[in-house]
């Protein structure tokens, strides 16, 4: 910076406020933590107390074994992701948080979805499935369940197609995310 | 040696000289130790005036204070000091027995869930699962409640694990990757803040508790009188710009001056150093100080923009930055004049408003005038703790603090029974100094019990009560918010406090006329070893003035 001090004015008009604002959009946060007890107890306790509502959360080891990755997202409508972060920064055992760019990642979520499927149905469900990559994954008389893989919105769209069939029961991972190129996420 | 040992040795090592606590089962071992272990242990009689007596302490030191309790309802209890702590960010570690390894989740007798149960209120917690851990866990904890924003920390130790054999080496560092707290400020955004300082011509800076936990004090007073610079302190900033002073506008928010919150309210910059925009100082959210920009200095970067959005943030020790932003605001040479229509509108609303009560003909002792009286008894020299209602309020009004630690109360969580344990803790730390205590006649039943504890140590702390007769400030919320229907808030003449303070074997004394007052609150001070005075004052006497809750600074009343 060199010496301290300037003559250059500035007009207290020109300052802006940092925003504070909702971004409107969904934020995966990815989040390198220690590897201790607790500290998925700690993330979850900050987010109910602050008030703010976790979309997702998974939670996996990483190619450190004392290190663990936490993925979760969050509505950026609902939440100030700048308040979100710096508060789960705040936890001691949280290592390194990164905001995903929805462009600079890929993400992904499996799911499982168990469909009604007598007689004459199963043939159009398969097709369904076979559109989404899918898996069929158990099959019996009354039902097939269907491996999907891909992102939220994909899951999204392929639960909307199957619905109608009869959707016994649908279980979903969660997003886990990683950036693209080779930086680390 | 013994896990709890090493402890001994690991709290020595930290410079503790005292803690404060009292055993049971699960730390019988620790309390073993301690009985070589070459520090001093203080055995109150309630845990929770324990936590709040290692409060007192390193308020009133700056140094770690340390609380002891034993599982189960030893560790429930220590709940409000801990809370009270991360409220108000003060330095204390607590440490907790907890059943044996091979009974936790089995409900065993005495267990609490005492990590799950203090989560959400500790800064950072450690549950000790290897006896060999023991060392670095507690330099680990006494590390991260002294840095950065500071806060309790909590360390539970299973019973089987404090007696583990271990072999012991000093720890000389800490391993916390997660936990770096920035100090120095972004050398840019000070300079942007001393530009922005150059060009208001309405500025106030508004100075928190995070002064005097940085020990900024002198920092911010050489930045205030750098130029003409209006200053205001938090509840919990108090003396950390000696008052009074003419650049000094009193304290701001719900019970501050008139001054204070009226140059808030117009100001065309804010400078919140060590402060956090609590609602007791905002007031309505959406009409606080409506023509300002903001320049928010804090250590904790999650308290930035948290309330009010920042115009120049900066992240940092308040002691650094002050001190850079002097620099760099010296070297621009702004013109002070710039500043003289401010201060004659300030000047207005000090001479308008100054802050008065109207006091009494006769004998009858307003409560304003008992802490006039306390101020002339000490000649401003003491530390003064408080407990939480009017009385707290009017403490802070009328008792000026000259310097940063002398003034100790619990703002953020607003805990009634603070002042008693917290003012044997300072004295503990301070045995130099004078430590008087305004209490509520409320709270100070609220933790009473540690009297016994300053008769047996010989603590020699100067209770004065301030008693109505009431819970005075439900009572005047009652009164001006709820019709005048009293619920619940008339306490009588319960107890007697001179007969309750010759019970503990403490000195009781009852005043009840204001003409004498000064000169028997300087004999109460003179008298050695600790002394519990029960002042009579005005019954129903309301705090003014008041910013109403949820208001707007501009609907002060009274
Ligand atoms: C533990 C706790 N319980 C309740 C309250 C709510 N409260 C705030 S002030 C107050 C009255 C305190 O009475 P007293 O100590 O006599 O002080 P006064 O207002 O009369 O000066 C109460 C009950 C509190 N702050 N803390
Ligand atoms: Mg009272």
């Amino acid at each position: 910076m060199g010496e301290p001090g300037t003559k250059a004015p500035l007009s207290l008009e020109e300052l802006e406020a940092s925003s504070n604002l909702r971004t409107g959009r969904k934020h995966v946060l990815s989040i390198l933590v220690e590897n201790k007890s607790g500290v998925l107890t700690r993330i979850a306790g900050l987010f109910a107390r602050r008030g703010f509502n976790i979309d997702t959360l998974t939670v996996g080891p990483t190619e450190d074994e004392q290190i663990s990755r936490v993925t979760l997202t969050v509505d950026g409508a609902l939440h100030p992701i700048d308040q979100v972060t710096k508060q789960l920064h705040k936890l001691v055992n949280v290592l390194k948080i990164r905001d995903l760019e929805p462009n600079d990642t890929v993400a992904r979520e499996l799911a499982l979805f168990k469909v009604a499927a007598d007689g004459v149905q199963r043939g159009e469900l398969m097709q369904i499935a076979e559109i989404f990559r899918g898996k069929v994954v158990d099959v019996t008389k009354r039902a097939v369940i269907i491996e999907v893989t891909g992102t939220t919105d994909k899951i999204e769209a392929f639960e909307n197609m199957v619905r109608p069939f009869g959707l016994i029961e649908m279980m979903r991972t969660g997003e886990i995310a990683i950036s693209r190129g080779r930086s680390e996420t | 040696m013994r896990a709890v040992d090493a402890l001994m040795e690991c709290l020595k090592a930290e410079g503790v000289d005292v803690v404060f606590g009292l055993p049971g089962g699960a730390n019988l071992p620790t309390y073993d130790a301690f009985v070589d272990g070459g520090i001093r242990h203080i055995l109150v009689r309630h845990e929770a005036g324990g936590g709040h007596a290692a409060e007192g302490y390193a308020k009133a030191t700056g140094k770690v204070g340390v609380a002891f309790a034993t599982s189960g309802p030893g560790a429930t209890n220590l709940i409000t000091p801990i809370c009270d702590a991360m409220m108000d960010s003060v330095p204390v570690v607590f440490i907790t027995g907890q059943v044996r390894t091979e009974l936790l989740g089995t409900d065993g007798f005495q267990e609490a869930d005492t990590i799950g149960i203090t989560m959400p209120v500790v800064k950072h917690s450690f549950m000790i699962q290897q006896p060999q851990e023991l060392p670095r866990a507690i330099h680990e904890a006494f590390h991260i409640a002294r840095t950065g924003r500071p806060g309790p920390v909590l360390v539970d130790i299973p019973m089987d694990l404090s007696r583990a054999e271990i072999a012991y080496e000093p720890v000389s560092d800490v391993r916390l990757p997660g936990y770096q707290p920035r100090v120095e400020g972004n050398q840019k955004q000070i300079r942007q803040a001393a530009k922005a300082f150059a060009s208001a011509q309405r500025p106030v800076i508004y100075a928190g508790g995070g002064i005097v936990n940085a020990n900024a004090a002198e920092e911010l007073t050489e930045f205030v009188r750098s130029d003409r610079f209006p200053v205001t302190c938090t509840l919990m900033g108090l003396g950390a710009f000696p008052a009074p002073d003419p650049q000094w506008l009193g304290m701001l928010g719900m019970h501050g001056t008139r001054a204070a919150n009226y140059a808030m309210d117009e100001a065309d910059l804010i400078c919140a150093v060590g402060a956090r925009f609590d609602d007791r100082i905002t007031g309505k959210l959406s009409e606080f100080a409506p023509r300002a920009k903001f320049i928010h200095i804090d250590v904790d970067p999650a308290e930035i923009s948290k309330n009010v959005p920042a115009h120049i943030p900066i992240v940092g020790d308040a002691k650094h930055v002050l001190a850079k932003l002097l620099v760099e605001y010296r070297a621009i040479g702004a013109d002070p004049a710039r500043l003289d229509a401010w201060w004659s509108r300030i000047e207005g609303w000090r001479e308008k408003y100054p802050l008065a009560y109207e006091d009494s003909a006769d004998a009858e002792i307003k409560p304003q005038y008992m802490v006039q009286a306390l101020f002339e008894a000490t000649g401003g020299e003491a530390i003064v703790t408080s407990d939480v209602g009017q009385h707290q309020m009017w403490a802070a009004q009328y008792y000026d603090f000259p310097q940063p630690r002398r003034w100790i109360n619990s703002g953020g969580l607003g805990t009634m029974g603070f002042g008693l344990p917290a003012a044997m803790g300072a004295a503990v730390g301070c045995p130099d100094r004078l430590v008087c205590c305004i209490a509520g006649d409320g709270s100070v039943q609220m933790n009473a019990q540690e009297l016994a504890t300053c008769a047996q140590n010989n603590t020699p702390i100067k209770v004065f009560i301030m008693n109505n007769g009431y819970l005075g400030m439900v009572r005047q919320w009652q009164e001006l918010f709820w019709d005048g229907r009293y619920s619940q808030v008339d306490m009588g003449e319960f107890p007697d406090f001179v007969k309750l303070a010759e019970a503990y074997g403490v000195t009781g004394m009852r005043l009840e006329d204001k003409r004498t007052l000064v000169d028997d609150m300087k004999r109460a001070i003179a008298t050695d070893g600790p002394v519990l005075v029960d002042v009579r004052v005005t019954r129903e006497e309301n705090t003014y003035p008041m910013i109403p809750a949820g208001q707007a600074a501009r609907e002060m009343v009274g």
